[in-house]
């Protein structure tokens, strides 16, 4: 059987952003960490340096730095009645491996959910009665914490990060250039918005115009250089458009690299085993604590890792995995609704507009991975859904993440695919149109969830994890109303045309769509109807603590990166001055 | 003093250490000659040693893991053929006219035989365990084979289908708008393949692939002398358009780029 290792104090299961912030944190209260993450290592100058980063078909389309499918992937389908087949190939969403793993490869869009999207049942239930939050099976729940708790933490991540942006509201004060939709910020942004280029500008005109509150993107792709509290230093990024998919070359995206490692890994009470997967956490013979994890090397040789704590901190998909895997908590029953684990799995629901000039060079090339003016007027709760039969929203962006021209050409309505009308219209149009995102939220319904899947295994003979998920009836009535306005900012754009792509179901794994998976491991206030503690600690076996943004209870309409960072923030803060003082549940169920 | 420690109490210690492992691929990139061999090993995925990283942040020179490009010029995967299909099929996918090139002219065929030669041709990053059922259009792909297999089953099947409708022809034989019918008809799946090939699947493969080979890098093989960056204005790989950044509408003078045509680009023999 496996060899014992000698114990240390925290071992990590996933080395993302997670990942680095509990290391930081831990290890600067002195605890001994050790960190596993399956791939390999990657640094800045090796492996994405500038001459030759920006390689369209190496990162994006032969996977370069996503994880490899042949070694695990997962099952999928639209409703329990189907059977599930595996994802053979990379699509609607890219899923990260390596150290940084998708901090490495987003696009750096920092986002803070609203005030109320930590209430979507009371709040909405209250506004807009109880059938607005179960009508089409909804599930959604509370989050069991406010927006004014995180707060402090979300500023953390900004001070990491050097996010360059504009407040809206500054402790309650609506500031002029930013988002009056945003909660009270503690302070302004760390460093000033990007600057905008010719098609983010004509958006806010446009949207201005019709009364909209335009303002620039909140973003980790960096207005100017920044030193962060940690020592790291980052540079201005010079617009090269290749964020998403790709790692930077230039220091000018918040990365663990950029933001976290240097301090990090220079730490004599930190390690980091690369290469190193953990298959399973080990329980106490009465499940109530956990006693370490076992983990194999490439040469696939197994090894007991003892520790006192055990953070999950790999992608959502994969923390749910383990959890079922080993055995904690109860696994969700759709037909039922009973259980926890693997309810509530969400997404995000995106649409788009792409507008066409004759007389506006656009220049898409010139890009960032949150290049973009937005109107955040559409989101959460910031409009009356009174009578429109759906809650949530989605802000509207007019982006401009890059002119990728493998991905990223866009032809009018009714032109084929292919053939010459393709050719003259990709040639017409590349330098002359430009794409608006509207990110929507995703509630959560009854029949979404995560399991195990029974037929299939990973290369360890582990049963794959099985997605179920289609788009609800309340995603994409949502969706098509937030489609419509997106629509009204472009046609007072001038443009000469417009395209509308709207989202359908059902979900399909080919297109991408976003790589933002959230729910199966929820926060909540109740072991009844969560996994988790408001702290991430989970309810059955309070020394395994679970990160990301498996955490969600639903998505909201907005990037999940700036949150499950804040979420893991609090819970380093609570374990560093409360639990380790009394190890024990951090909250009484 | 080494940056990277193996964990005395680890069986990790028997993995090479990064930091050795780097160099020697360093090395190794300089004197090994056959195809792939270095590439292979030092291409940043999994499947290379377990490491312990512990002190110092790892780094070695001459470690980048630069991007395979394509070498040589005889085609390695297609049979002849096979040669004659592809350049007929790619053809139609995007015809040659004065407005920029057709995928030939581009360099596509040798692209697609590069790819399908190499990794992406064997299926890396793909899923292809059994059991194997056709499933909806919404579980996307469900071959059992990797793309290099698509590719020589479905232009067996292909032509097949085309002797059977069109008495005894090819499709690289028949007329361009027959040619079009017939990839309509496969876009569209109103054509059905035996010999186990889904005929969307396929063509929707080989559309995305012409695609690729059309616009990536010419380091891949296609996009021949850049044509199908300047036909549409991309500026290729330049990092830095800071200066750019506000003035709206102005055309970007900078003539297209490539990475081997960039100050400090170093070609790794293959």
């Amino acid at each position: 059987m496996s060899k014992t290792l000698k114990p240390v104090d925290v071992v990590l299961v996933g080395f993302g952003w997670t990942g680095a912030i509990m290391g930081q944190q831990l290890c600067d209260a002195g605890l001994e960490v050790l960190a596993f993450e399956r791939g390999p290592w990657r640094d800045t100058p090796s492996d994405f340096a500038t001459g030759f980063a920006q390689d369209e078909l190496r990162y994006m389309w032969r996977h370069h730095l996503f994880q490899n499918l042949t070694y695990d992937t997962l099952t999928i389908r639209n409703k329990v009645s189907e059977e599930a087949l595996p994802m053979r190939r990379l699509g609607s969403f890219l899923l990260g491996t390596g150290v940084g793993s998708g901090g490495v490869h987003w696009n750096a869009q920092i986002w803070r959910f609203l005030p109320t999207d930590f209430l979507t049942k009371s709040h909405n239930e209250k506004r807009y009665g109880k059938k607005a939050v179960t009508d089409g099976d909804l599930t959604v729940q509370d989050w069991g914490i406010t927006y004014e708790e995180l707060e402090p933490y979300y500023t953390q991540f900004d001070l990491l990060c050097g996010t360059s942006g504009k407040a809206g509201n500054l402790n309650g004060k609506i500031q002029p250039g930013g988002n009056p939709f945003e909660g009270p910020r503690s302070m302004e942004f760390p460093t000033p918005p990007m600057k905008q280029t010719y098609g983010p500008t004509l958006f806010g005109k446009a949207a201005a115009e019709l009364g909209r509150h335009p303002f620039p993107h909140p973003t980790g792709n960096l207005s100017q250089p920044y030193t962060n509290p940690l020592g790291a230093q980052l540079g201005a990024c010079t617009y090269c458009g290749f964020c998403e998919k790709f790692g930077c070359g230039n220091y000018s995206k918040a990365s663990p690299q950029t933001t976290v490692l240097p301090y990090l890994l220079r730490k004599q009470n930190f390690t980091l085993k690369t290469e190193c997967e953990v298959l399973k956490v080990e329980l106490t013979p009465d499940r109530k604590r956990a006693t370490g994890v076992t983990y194999v090397n490439s040469a696939g040789e197994e090894f007991f890792q003892p520790a006192d704590i055990v953070i999950l901190s790999a992608y959502v998909l994969h923390n749910v995995r383990l959890l079922l895997l080993s055995g904690i908590g109860v696994p969700y029953d759709p037909k039922t609704g009973e259980g926890v684990v693997g309810k509530n799995y969400a997404y995000q629901t995106m649409s788009s507009v792409n507008v066409f000039f004759d007389d506006k060079l656009i220049n898409p090339f010139i890009g960032a991975g949150a290049l973009a003016t937005v109107i955040d007027d559409f989101n959460g709760d910031n409009f009356d859904h009174g009578g429109l039969g759906f809650i949530g929203g989605a802000y509207i962006a007019g982006m401009i993440t890059g002119g990728r021209p493998i991905e990223m050409i866009y032809t009018p309505e009714g032109t084929p695919n292919w053939g010459l009308q393709w050719k003259h219209a990709a040639a017409k149009n590349y330098l002359r149109s430009f794409n608006f995102s509207i990110h929507g939220s995703s509630m959560s319904t009854r029949g979404n969830y995560l399991s195990l899947d029974p037929t299939y295994r990973d290369v360890h003979g582990r049963p794959m994890l099985r997605m179920t998920f289609d788009f609800s009836e309340n995603d994409l009535k949502m969706s098509d109303y937030l489609t419509d306005r997106a629509a009204e900012v472009a046609r007072a754009m001038n443009p000469r045309e417009i395209k509308l792509n709207r989202r359908s179901r059902p979900w399909s794994v080919t297109p991408y769509q976003t790589t933002h998976n959230t729910g199966g491991a929820i926060m909540g206030v109740s072991p009844k109807d969560s996994v988790i503690n408001k702290y991430l600690q989970v309810w059955d076996v309070p020394n395994v603590f679970s990160m990301g943004a498996g955490a969600f209870p639903q998505n909201a309409g907005y990037n999940p990166t700036a949150t499950l960072a804040a979420l893991a923030y609090q819970s380093a803060h609570e374990m560093v001055t409360r639990y380790l003082k009394q190890p024990g549940p951090l909250v009484q169920a | 003093m080494t940056d990277v420690r193996d964990d005395p109490d680890t069986p990790d210690r028997a993995s090479v250490d990064l930091h050795r492992r780097r160099l020697l691929l360093a090395g190794a990139a300089g004197i090994v000659s056959t195809a792939g061999a270095a590439i292979a090993i030092h291409d940043g995925e999994l499947g290379g040693p377990s490491e312990t990283i512990r002190g110092e942040m790892p780094w070695a020179p001459g470690s980048a893991d630069s991007p395979p490009a394509a070498s040589g010029s005889e085609y390695k995967y297609f049979k002849p053929t096979e040669v004659v299909f592809i350049e007929a099929a790619v053809g139609r996918l995007i015809p040659d006219d004065a407005v920029g090139p057709g995928a030939v002219q581009a360099g596509v065929p040798f692209f697609l035989d590069r790819q399908l030669d190499g990794p992406y041709g064997r299926g890396d990053h793909f899923y292809l365990g059994g059991p194997w059922a056709k499933g909806t259009p919404q579980q996307g792909y469900q071959s059992r084979f990797n793309p290099a297999q698509l590719y020589r089953a479905a232009i067996e099947a292909i032509d097949r289908y085309v002797a059977a409708q069109f008495s005894g022809s090819s499709f690289a034989k028949l007329k361009p708008d027959y040619q079009d019918t017939v990839l309509k008809g496969l876009e569209s799946d109103r054509i059905a393949l035996d010999g186990g090939v889904d005929a969307k699947m396929f063509f929707d493969m080989l559309l995305q692939n012409t695609k690729e080979g059309y616009f990536s890098d010419p380091i891949y093989g296609g996009n021949k002398d850049m044509g199908a960056w300047k036909m549409i204005g991309f500026p290729g790989a330049h990092y830095d358009y800071l200066e750019w950044v506000d003035r709206h509408g102005e055309p970007v003078p900078y003539p297209p780029v490539s990475f081997k045509g960039r100050r400090g680009w170093r070609e790794v023999e293959q």
